[in-house]
């Protein structure tokens, strides 16, 4: 399909950019990610190629939960390649890595010493002390990494590889402080942030291609959360499709919803104007019987990937913006019978990849749009988890509310200006939805 | 805001007076705190105008600068404001304390609102760097002074921390009006709904209050009004006094310029007092004196730096430095909320609306339990504990006990049944060596307990590289810090 071949071509390029890059005498080189890019697999395959030309490697992730899923995917994919799982006291190795035989497992880095490639989370890395730095350091996640966490891994390394989504959730502090705001290391800032301040010259590179997003999906995440450096869906419309197994009966707006969903990819199922407390009753009801009715139905997804594959429980998912409307949203699933759906926080739903998500709007029935609610990340994470459709849910209004508060966060020295602003982010995103626009009732 | 402040605010409202939302004060309060009510000039970020300080209600000292654009009346004023305030500190460095101790107390310093801790900050960032010989020398208490205020002003940054607190800040923190946060700012208008009036509601009262020339603004801002109309003229006339070499009228300006900015402070000053008497009203916290500990020991750092002749604070922290100050503001603020929760019933009702804490009574229990599943047999009694209340914890999450607070519970299973929720906990630590637990470790049926996933437990301090150390990735190491010599100006960094 030559449809398919030309995205395919120019992430092929930017990969071998990146790869020769790489081994040049630069001490650093940044990858921008946006979502579904084929991030993992670059990972995979830098490792990989760096381990074949004798180095040794250290790759740091931010949870576990990613360190697993690299540590899976490079063993799947390279299996002679002896790999060392470096990790804390205490922790119970998950299944997918405990069936590759050559992943081993150690708590100091003196037990994988004959291991090439030895991954761990930042948080570990930082606790190691050796004498000696390694050659090379590939760091995952990197937007989602804070500075001062660099700080205390940075020794250990001589050359490192940063890779990461600019587009997600930024770093989180409790601590209120303007203490740092405009130091070039300020560390509340990301890793990258401050690694770029003091070392202006590494280069950038940017995946253009995501396999995840649909064709439908990607110019919408582009245009809203990455209006400067953009990127291109692998596939081509019509190629990602949704298909019912049954008809529905009659006609009520939780159908609409899912039917526009399956068509064009995107749903925005709209409540009455009310203002409400954070955990809506209402909304989260709407959230499970979306849910509730797409399984109910059946449905198949046509894809590059297969030509028939079921929607299941597991893929699919509802994101919120705080923890106790995820936690309402699985108790309302849970009164369906439906216990597989997941349903959590734009935090924990960060790296993941789903067919159907249904999206609680972070500003649906608020009074006031408060920078946690208009962060362009938190919105982004939202609605770039789907393959195949993305359903959000709202309550009327939502434009309106960002018309009657402008970003008003204050302007710092030195702080350079975050694009997109949340803002407007929302604002694109909204204009987009107004045209799947589905009233309930 | 929290559900609770929400409702308490709106009782508030109702009600006409500022309601309790703490049960407990969460805050130290010294015996005898040293009041600082500063005014500075408008329209510039730090040339000080007037204050009163002090630490008896009944005896401020008031200073003025009568030419506010002097720089020299600034840096006397400087120093005389250091007379009182090292003074004060130096009170507490007698007795020595043993070693390995802290000093048994601290000097504590209460400002109106947070812009006048912003205020004592810009103060003592103009004023730690100053010589002490040459050409625009000033006296030695003045950078001084501008060690203490940078200490001071950088310790309230922790908000764990006693040392330097905002009157309107604690005062908000334990009640709740029934008026916006942006009028709770307003020291005047927010004791007027916490002590109204006889006879008056919180409302009347604050309305009574912002009437500028009976409650002026709390500073370090003055009223504009004032300025136009009072200080202007004043000013003015000891300009033209020393113009025209009139000693005498020079003397009677001066007087009143005063006169008139004792009236600007003398009502924030009676405030700040009235507050203090509030605050005493309610019992110390648990943990307080806990946190004060860390305060005395920061202290009493403080004081040996300054006898070791170390270097004054830099202007701004390194990479190194600012890392490591983060991450002790991240676990000031962890523990603050932890043992906040722990020793106030109200506060931990807020975690329990949210979901991260619960309550309810032990109905079932299996005291003896032994896992005999790994190399050595462990007891590990289980409980079930039933809520009516939501329950956040997913199995598998640690769960503590406030009363209990060496017992970790693992939760094994939760289910909901109608109304109520049952919480199956497996306890372990602090039930005695043997597999039969201590008389009273494990709770009994019927036992009304909490809990909640803060835990009040020791976190080890993360490593940072030495400041020679400094990576690539933040810049290297630091250039080594090289006092300006004598005639010559300090070299400005204006990146």
């Amino acid at each position: 399909m030559t449809s398919v071949a030309g995205p395919a071509e120019l992430a092929r390029q930017a990969t071998e950019r990146i790869l020769t890059d790489l081994a040049s005498a630069e001490r650093g080189i940044v990858v921008d990610s946006p979502p579904g890019a084929g991030k993992s697999t670059l990972v995979v395959r830098a490792a990989a190629e760096l381990a074949a030309a004798g180095e040794r490697i250290m790759i740091a992730g931010q949870t576990n939960e990613q360190v697993d899923d690299l540590a899976d995917r490079l063993a799947a994919g390279h299996p002679q390649l002896s790999i060392g799982r470096l990790s804390a006291r205490g922790y119970a190795l998950s299944e997918r890595v405990a069936q590759h035989e050559s992943v081993q497992v150690g708590t100091a880095v003196a037990d994988l010493a004959r291991c090439p490639v030895v991954l761990g989370t930042a948080a570990k890395w930082a606790t190691v002390t050796e004498a000696s730095p390694w050659p090379w350091a590939i760091v995952d996640e990197a937007y989602q990494m804070r500075s001062d966490m660099l700080l205390r891994m940075a020794g250990q390394f001589e050359k490192a590889l940063f890779v990461g989504d600019p587009g997600q959730l930024d770093p989180f502090s409790v601590a209120e402080t303007e203490r740092w705001l405009g130091l070039s290391w300020d560390p509340m800032s990301s890793a990258v942030a401050v690694l770029l301040n003091h070392n202006p010259h590494i280069p950038v590179h940017t995946l253009p291609v995501s396999w995840r997003l649909s064709a439908s999906a990607a110019p919408v995440v582009s245009e809203a959360f990455y209006p400067f450096t953009g990127f291109t869906s692998a596939t081509s419309y019509g190629e990602r499709r949704l298909v019912w197994n049954t008809r529905a009966f009659g006609r009520n707006a939780v159908d609409t919803a899912l039917e526009t969903a399956a068509e064009s990819g995107w749903a925005l199922y709209e409540l009455p104007h009310r203002q409400t407390l954070r955990t809506d009753g209402e909304a989260v009801r709407a959230c499970a019987a979306l849910v509730a009715r797409l399984l109910e139905r059946g449905a198949q997804t046509v894809s590059e990937r297969a030509a028939s594959s079921p929607v299941t429980a597991s893929s699919i998912a509802v994101g919120t913006a705080h923890r106790d409307q995820a936690l309402a949203v699985r108790r309302a699933l849970a009164e369906f019978g439906i216990i597989d759906v997941v349903a959590d926080t734009a935090n924990r739903l960060q790296g993941r990849e789903f067919d159907v998500v249904v999206v609680l709007h972070p500003l649906s029935g608020r009074r006031d749009a408060t920078a946690f609610h208009l962060e362009a990340g938190r919105l982004c994470v939202l609605t770039s988890r789907h393959r195949h459709a993305c359903i959000v849910v709202a309550r009327a209004g939502i434009p309106e509310l960002l018309d009657a508060h402008p970003s008003v966060e204050p302007v710092h020295l030195g702080v350079p200006a975050k694009f997109p602003d949340g803002w407007e982010a929302n604002q694109s995103m909204m204009s987009h939805l107004a045209e799947w626009r589905v009233p309930a009732l | 805001m929290s559900l609770l402040t929400a409702l308490a605010r709106a009782l508030a409202a109702e009600t006409g007076r500022a309601q309790p939302i703490r049960t407990v004060r969460h805050v130290h309060l010294s015996d005898r705190p040293l009041v600082f009510v500063p005014l500075r000039l408008a329209g510039e970020a730090c040339a000080p105008l007037a204050a009163l300080v002090g630490d008896d209600p009944g005896n401020p000292v008031m200073l003025t600068v009568h030419e506010p654009r002097d720089r020299t009346q600034r840096f006397d004023f400087a120093a005389a404001l250091a007379a009182v305030i090292v003074s004060y500190v130096d009170g507490y460095t007698m007795p020595e304390p043993a070693l390995g101790t802290p000093y048994s107390d601290a000097p504590q310093l209460l400002v109106p609102n947070p812009q006048a801790i912003g205020f004592a900050r810009l103060l003592g960032r103009s004023t730690r760097f100053r010589r002490t010989e040459g050409e625009f020398a000033v006296k030695e208490s003045v950078p001084l002074l501008g060690r203490w205020l940078s200490f001071y002003s950088e310790r309230s940054e922790s908000p764990a921390s006693a040392l330097l607190v905002s009157m309107t800040a604690v005062l908000a923190d334990h009640w709740a009006t029934g008026q916006s946060a942006a009028e709770d700012a307003n020291l005047a208008a927010l004791l007027a709904w916490i002590a109204p009036a006889p006879g008056m509601t919180g409302a009347a009262s604050a309305r009574a209050a912002e009437d500028p020339i009976r409650f002026p603004p709390a500073g370090p801002t003055t009223d504009p009004s004032f300025d136009n109309e009072v200080l202007r003229t004043r000013v003015n006339a000891i300009r033209v006094a020393k113009a025209t070499g009139d000693g005498e009228a020079l003397l009677r300006a001066r007087a009143a310029t005063e006169a008139a900015l004792r009236t600007q402070l003398e009502p924030t000053w009676e405030l700040m007092w009235l507050g203090v008497d509030l605050l005493r009203g309610l019992s110390e916290g648990a943990h307080v004196a806990d946190r004060w500990k860390s305060d005395r020991w920061a202290f009493t750092g403080h004081v040996a730096r300054l006898r070791e002749g170390g270097a004054p604070q830099p202007r701004r922290d390194g990479a190194v430095a600012s890392a490591a100050k983060l991450a002790r503001l991240e676990r000031d603020q962890q523990r603050l909320d932890v043992q906040r929760a722990y020793d106030d019933p109200l506060v931990m009702a807020e975690y329990r609306l949210a979901g991260e804490a619960f309550a309810g009574a032990v109905a079932d229990a299996w005291p003896d339990r032994v896992d005999t599943s790994g190399k050595r047999a462990k007891l590990r009694p289980w409980i079930v504990l039933e809520t009516a209340e939501r329950v956040m914890a997913a199995p598998g999450a640690t769960v503590t006990c406030p009363d209990r607070p060496g017992q970790d519970a693992e939760i094994i299973d939760v289910t909901v049944a109608g109304r109520a929720t049952r919480v199956t906990l497996q306890l372990s630590g602090g039930m005695g060596r043997s597999l039969v637990a201590l008389p009273g470790s494990v709770p009994a049926v019927g036992e009304e307990l909490t809990y909640t996933a803060l835990r009040d437990g020791f976190e080890p301090v993360p490593r940072f590289p030495d400041r020679e150390q400094t990576p690539w990735t933040h810049g290297g190491p630091p250039p080594e810090y090289v006092p300006a010599v004598d005639g010559e100006d300090a070299a400005e960094d204006l990146s």
